[in-house]
């Protein structure tokens, strides 16, 4: 890829250029399967092993549960368009209401729209490689919950997530993937 | 189970928009996104031309449905059709931010572009139908020219690549570092640009030429090492006698053809440098304080480390480890916080301990300043007995002092610091600014060193032009018996006595000063980090403990130290550009092999941290560090042109009582009668005072406001906090939200609803 440009920038999403090189990168992942040219509105998938091998991805702890937030099916198979859509939320010009509700998306293990407490076990063992003791693991979901949910049903729904992420500073620049 | 999903896509929302009716305009921004939509759809089009497939579209969809006749439309029908459109066109500007699936946005988008252009150019029909198409195109080449221009900008920034492979094996923070020398470099671009545009080149060109006058001529005595290398890198000889030093400068009102007023430029120059830095520094700080948003840090602790602490740039394994490391200690370290926020035991044994290292470090900054003052004066004993009597360190003592003192002292504190048992952000913080205080000590005592020596030069000065005057007085006697008409002899300017020049050799003392800097920051490179490299990856067969895990290992990239010292690098050269306009071109050269020699060895010699250092946080401090530092290094520039008056001999400002009097002289000559008049108003103590004063009061009055919003802010956050805990009060605590959005985001600071509902509650 000679192209020089590695900022995702709104305009580039729409750019022809970009759009090239994403799907030439998409090409890569399965030249056999991904066809050249797409004026015949070929409906190939790629299945979620081949994108998590993506160097962008692969040492990514959730990398598993963000294609699969991504992919119509939830079973990560992902077609081209929502390969570009991936990548396009994860891109620093996305905005940060449209990163947070992929973010709730992509940590709601169980999908069932609450982090409960199981997903943020999850979440916290995926993060610290299951180095902290079930009683630490207790600690940190507890004073999570507590620290966040504003309607007390000891889960945080989307309206407590997106408040809680709204004011963190740091969220913008770490849910930021260059491509 | 895998259907083409475009077939299916269509009739879903085919039947939606018969139902629908309504027309839609096409957003110029979008336009490459449908071609591509039209592109994959039209099989029989190519892939290329994105402008043939809008047409094609627009044929086809011409045909679908039945053609819509604007004649036939009632005005009450158009302006409907006209609101529709507008509609439509809020709802493709905020399709990006939908989190509807790829599929359904590209189909609704191609939906409302296909609708629009069928209409665009029916609404037009009519009366200004031409001007209508014609705006309407000019909009969209118009955006396209923008939309280019800021892909040409993106592609223009220096550097990208190299920082996004900094970024991805350490992290942010490190990468940051890098982005903070960029900006510098771009600071220091501009920086180069007027000194080098505006006082360099006319000199240079309009000036008189090196050897017309004694000013700009090397003295006979030092013609013979003029050349040398060791001369001229302690910037002595030619390259003392040239248009880098204040010194060469000459005192002509106005040279050139075109009459460029030297004096002048050179004054506004130095003053436009420092008023440009301020501006540059406060616009990035204010944007920075935006960006970092209203939220306090202790509310979310524990959230945010669950959800903000993995960094999604990470894409290489080692760097992944570290980070796994670090985000379990950084759990571990909040969990003991909190367990230890419980209790709190033996705090006066802290307490002494801190008082302690505090104490512990004050006599370690008081040695070095001593230490430096000290060295100073020596170097001061021998300049008066003669360079040249002594040897390479004895000569270049000062600076290799304080470059030592800044290797060594911060590594002391580091050890004293763990006597304090801070949290370690806290004992970042201390540690910078202890090392802050350090640096700004031993250039204070520099500078107070430096003072010495301009009185030195001030009081030879008085000396040097009592003998000149003896001087020509006893050369024109020798010649006395000619009329005083009579031509004067043509003496050599190399031959003329020359008066000192203070503001010439201060250039010097900070052009060495950089120098010396530089290559001890190079040569430290170089050894602590490449060499130890080399050494531990060959000397690892054949020694008894494992050189790479245990001590000495690799070295990190200290991000604090390394943004110090660049810090303290452009303070000064704000304080010495005004006496050496070469310290910016200096800078940037510096700044330009820096990156390139920084990148190479942190790619090559570096591993990751083991605490991966918040980028965040520390943004605005390390601005505020920058401001403190461009403040204090413009007051001894600022004192030196106030007080002291140039010196005779030398630079533009010569044979002025201030250097500041060439602002008066310009305004009495160049300017009409009334303006300098008015200026003298304006000037007044009378008019100025009474000013200073108003914008104090404007500045205590926006601290209040500011300091009452953020009350207000804690209160209602608190309300919100009693309020969550009664489930029956929902509705009041959605409203309170609200407000809290509304407070946070617009500063407002009530609403009407908002006092009502709180004060029902």
């Amino acid at each position: 890829m000679g192209n020089k440009q590695t900022i995702f920038t709104d305009e580039q999403l729409d750019a022809y250029q970009v759009r090239r090189r994403l799907h030439s990168r998409y090409h890569e992942l399965a030249p056999h399967l991904v066809p050249m040219d797409y004026t015949n509105e070929p409906d190939c998938k790629l299945p979620l092993a081949l994108i998590v091998d993506m160097p962008e991805l692969k040492e990514n702890p959730f990398r598993n549960r963000i294609v699969e937030s991504f992919s119509e099916d939830g079973m990560g198979n992902l077609s081209f368009n929502e390969f570009v859509d991936m990548f396009s939320v994860l891109s620093e010009m996305a905005p940060r209401e449209l990163k947070a509700i992929y973010a709730f998306k992509i940590y709601d293990f169980n999908v069932d729209n609450y982090l409960c407490k199981e997903d943020l076990e999850k979440t916290l063992n995926r993060l610290t490689k299951e180095e902290l003791t079930p009683e630490e693991v207790e600690l940190v979901c507890e004073k999570t919950i507590e620290e966040a949910d504003l309607d007390g049903d000891n889960k945080l729904s989307y309206a407590d997530f997106e408040n809680m992420i709204s004011r963190a500073p740091d969220f913008l620049s770490t849910f930021h993937i260059r491509i | 189970q895998i259907t083409p999903f475009c077939s299916q896509g269509d009739e879903d929302f085919r039947e939606n928009r018969e139902k629908e009716n309504r027309g839609k305009r096409r957003n110029g921004e979008r336009d490459k996104k449908k071609r591509e939509n039209g592109r994959r759809k039209r099989s029989s089009k190519s892939v290329s031309e994105p402008e043939t497939s809008e047409e094609d579209d627009n044929e086809e969809d011409g045909n679908n449905d039945g053609e819509v006749r604007p004649e036939l439309l009632s005005p009450e029908e158009l302006e409907r059709l006209k609101e529709a459109v507008d509609e439509k066109k809020k709802l493709i500007q905020s399709l990006r931010g939908k989190p509807w699936p790829m599929k359904q946005k590209l189909v609704t988008l191609r939906e409302s572009q296909q609708f629009v252009e069928k209409y665009e150019g029916a609404l037009g029909k009519g009366k200004g139908r031409k001007l209508y198409a014609y705006k309407v195109m000019m909009t969209k080449k118009w955006m396209k020219f923008q939309r280019d221009f800021e892909n040409f900008k993106t592609a223009c920034i220096p550097w990208e690549m190299k920082i996004k492979e900094i970024e991805s094996h350490f992290g942010s923070s490190v990468a940051s570092y890098f982005i903070f020398l960029r900006w510098m470099y771009g600071i220091n671009m501009i920086l180069f640009g007027l000194t080098f545009g505006l006082v360099m080149v006319p000199e240079a060109l309009m000036g008189r030429p090196y050897g017309s006058i004694p000013r700009k001529t090397v003295p006979r005595a030092e013609e013979a090492s003029a050349m040398d290398f060791a001369v001229l890198w302690d910037s002595g000889g030619y390259a003392q006698y040239s248009v880098l030093f204040y010194g060469y400068y000459n005192n002509q009102r106005a040279i050139g053809w075109f009459k460029f007023r030297m004096p002048l430029s050179y004054f506004l120059v130095g003053v436009g440098t420092v008023a440009y830095s301020y501006m540059v520094v406060i616009r990035t700080m204010a944007r920075n304080a935006n960006e970092s948003g209203i939220g306090d840090d202790n509310s979310f602790n524990f959230s945010w480390k669950t959800f903000t602490s993995w960094d999604y740039l990470i894409g290489n394994p080692e760097t992944a480890d570290n980070k796994f490391a670090s985000i379990t200690t950084s759990f571990k370290e909040a969990i003991l916080e909190e367990q230890e926020s419980r209790k709190d035991d033996n705090i006066h044994l802290t307490r002494f301990l801190r008082v302690l290292a505090n104490f512990l470090v004050l006599c370690c900054l008081a040695g070095s300043g001593y230490l430096i003052y000290f060295v100073v004066r020596r170097s001061q004993k021998f300049a008066l007995e003669g360079l040249e009597n002594h040897t390479w360190w004895e000569r270049n003592e000062v600076n290799m002092v304080m470059s030592l003192l800044g290797m060594f002292c911060p590594m002391l504190f580091d050890v004293i610091s763990t006597l304090e048992n801070y949290h370690p952000r806290v004992a970042l913080q201390w540690q910078l600014g202890r090392i802050f205080a350090l640096f700004l000590g031993n250039l204070y005592t520099f500078i107070i060193a430096l003072m010495d020596a301009i009185n030195l030069k001030r009081k030879e000065e008085k000396v040097v032009k009592y003998n000149i005057t003896m001087w020509e007085a006893s050369f024109y006697n020798g010649t006395g018996s000619e009329n005083s008409t009579a031509p004067p002899i043509t003496i050599h300017p190399a031959d003329v006595p020359r008066g000192p020049c203070w503001e010439t050799m201060v250039g010097q003392e900070f052009v060495r000063l950089i120098i010396s800097d530089t290559m001890t920051t190079y040569i430290t490179l170089l050894i602590g980090d490449f060499l130890r490299a080399v050494l531990v990856r060959f000397l690892n067969h054949c020694w008894c403990w494992d050189l790479e895990a245990g001590f000495p290992s690799y070295s990190e990239f200290d991000v604090s130290g390394n943004v110090l010292g660049l810090i303290f690098n452009q303070g000064m050269i704000w304080m010495g550009a005004f006496y050496a306009p070469c310290l910016p071109a200096l800078n940037l050269l510096r700044l330009h092999v820096s990156m390139y020699l920084q990148c190479w060895a942190v790619m090559c010699c570096n591993v990751p941290q083991e605490r991966v250092f918040k980028a965040s946080g520390s943004n605005n401090f390390y601005m505020a560090m920058l401001l403190v530092i461009l403040f204090l290094s413009t007051l001894p520039a600022i004192y030196t042109i106030v007080t002291i008056p140039p010196s005779f001999d030398c630079g533009p400002f010569s044979g002025k009582n201030r250097m500041f009097d060439v602002i008066q002289e310009t305004l009495e000559s160049d300017f009409p009668a009334w303006f300098s008049k008015v200026f003298s108003y304006a000037s007044n103590p009378g008019l100025v005072l009474p000013f200073i004063l108003l914008m104090v009061l404007a500045i205590y009055y926006l601290q209040s406001t500011s300091k009452s919003y953020k009350e207000a802010n804690i209160e209602l956050k608190k309300k919100l906090q009693m309020v969550t805990h009664n489930s029956e009060n929902f509705v009041i605590f959605l409203l309170c939200s609200f407000d809290l959005i509304l407070i946070a985001q617009k500063r407002i600071l009530f609403t009407q609803d908002g006092i009502c509902l709180i004060l029902q509650y």
